[in-house]
């Protein structure tokens, strides 16, 4: 029961203090996980992010699982993923009915028009880090174009583009095979 | 009630098992959502996202928990982030031995390295078409862009940038 209470305890107060969520969090892992708790080595952190960018899901919370599963199996896979969401359940809950409750406030009005568009920025910020960060080659230069197009033109929905892409890559595959 | 459960924990699961590559990518997802139900519009949706931006916690968890609260209250919270969660649970503990060479196999690299792009590509639509709902007029127009040139060269916090455009928003009165 102990080993299940320090479970929780660990992975309530990473959800709890880390901002940012993905890469952000990489340090608090590190020092909760890794140094304080010895729970996974180094290595197995790092590779859980290289893995994480090739499996669906949170990286975040497959660290969780993952590290829970190591300790006690099923049952800390389980702990350990209810532990690191129940902050933001929490805190996003209360803040949502807050902002229900104060939505007619004039002050609150103009600070969500200016967030709205700070936001914005926010994102377009993103898509150009992350354009940088994975975008290497010419050939995925030519998937963006063609993934960009379709969903421009047609209004395809996320989940159509993400079939589409993976699709691709795949005749990429299966003909670098029969060459 | 439960219908609306069933749905949105139905939702909540495809898009823990399609939006590949952390938190952000969810958005274009979550804007499709708006276009097919009526449980948010895509003006709460910016709203979410500077949200989720601003508390502690993985972003995608939290604009999940945002966003089925938005939809059904307190139980739709808990299910929409049980969808989002639950695919990659199952796979972390269904797979975790095979992990490392699923990493390292070719034919997933491929696929990987195309849905990569795609991805970008996702939300750059998702942020235009939120674009079109909050820039109205050339001041607003201004304020992106003297924004978007802010962040970009100097790299502080989301939140520090979200507080700022707050105080902006009721300064001039947006």
């Amino acid at each position: 029961m102990a080993e299940y209470l320090k479970i929780f305890i660990s992975f309530f107060k990473i959800g709890l203090f880390t901002f940012g969520g993905g890469y952000a969090m990489m340090p608090f892992f590190r020092q909760e996980l890794v140094e304080k708790r010895k729970y996974i080595k180094e290595e197995e952190l790092i590779d859980f992010y290289s893995i994480g960018q090739c499996t669906p899901g949170v990286i975040a919370v497959n660290v969780a699982t993952f590290t829970g599963y190591k300790i006690k199996g099923v049952s800390g896979a389980c702990m350990a993923t209810f532990a690191i969401v129940l902050p933001s359940l929490i805190i996003i809950m209360a803040i949502a009915g807050a902002l229900t409750m104060l939505s007619d406030n004039e002050f609150v009005k103009h600070a969500f028009a200016g967030i709205r568009i700070g936001v914005i920025a926010l994102i377009l910020n993103e898509v150009v880090n992350l354009f940088k960060k994975t975008v290497k080659s010419k050939y995925q230069v030519a998937v963006f174009v063609l993934i960009a197009i379709v969903l421009f033109g047609f209004n395809l929905s996320a989940v159509l583009a993400v079939i589409v892409a993976a699709t691709v890559g795949l005749v990429k595959f299966l003909r670098s095979k029969w060459q | 009630m439960a219908m609306i459960l069933m749905t949105l924990f139905y939702e909540f699961f495809k898009i823990g098992l399609f939006a590949i590559g952390g938190g952000m990518v969810t958005i274009p997802f979550l804007f499709d959502l708006t276009e097919k139900f009526n449980w948010f519009t895509a003006a709460e949706l910016t709203d979410m996202i500077a949200v989720a931006q601003s508390t502690p916690g993985p972003i995608g968890v939290n604009m999940a928990t945002y966003a089925g609260f938005q939809t059904a209250g307190i139980w739709g919270g808990i299910i929409a982030t049980l969808g989002l969660v639950f695919p990659s649970v199952v796979i972390v503990i269904f797979v975790s031995k095979l992990l490392k060479r699923w990493a390292e196999n070719d034919c997933v690299n491929d696929i990987m390295v195309s849905i990569r792009p795609a991805v970008v590509a996702l939300i750059l639509q998702a942020g235009f078409d939120l674009l079109k709902i909050s820039v109205r007029d050339y001041f607003s127009a201004l304020f992106l862009v003297a924004f978007f040139v802010l962040i970009y060269f100097y790299k502080k916090s989301p939140i520090f940038y979200i507080i700022l455009s707050a105080i902006l928003g009721v300064v001039l009165k947006l």
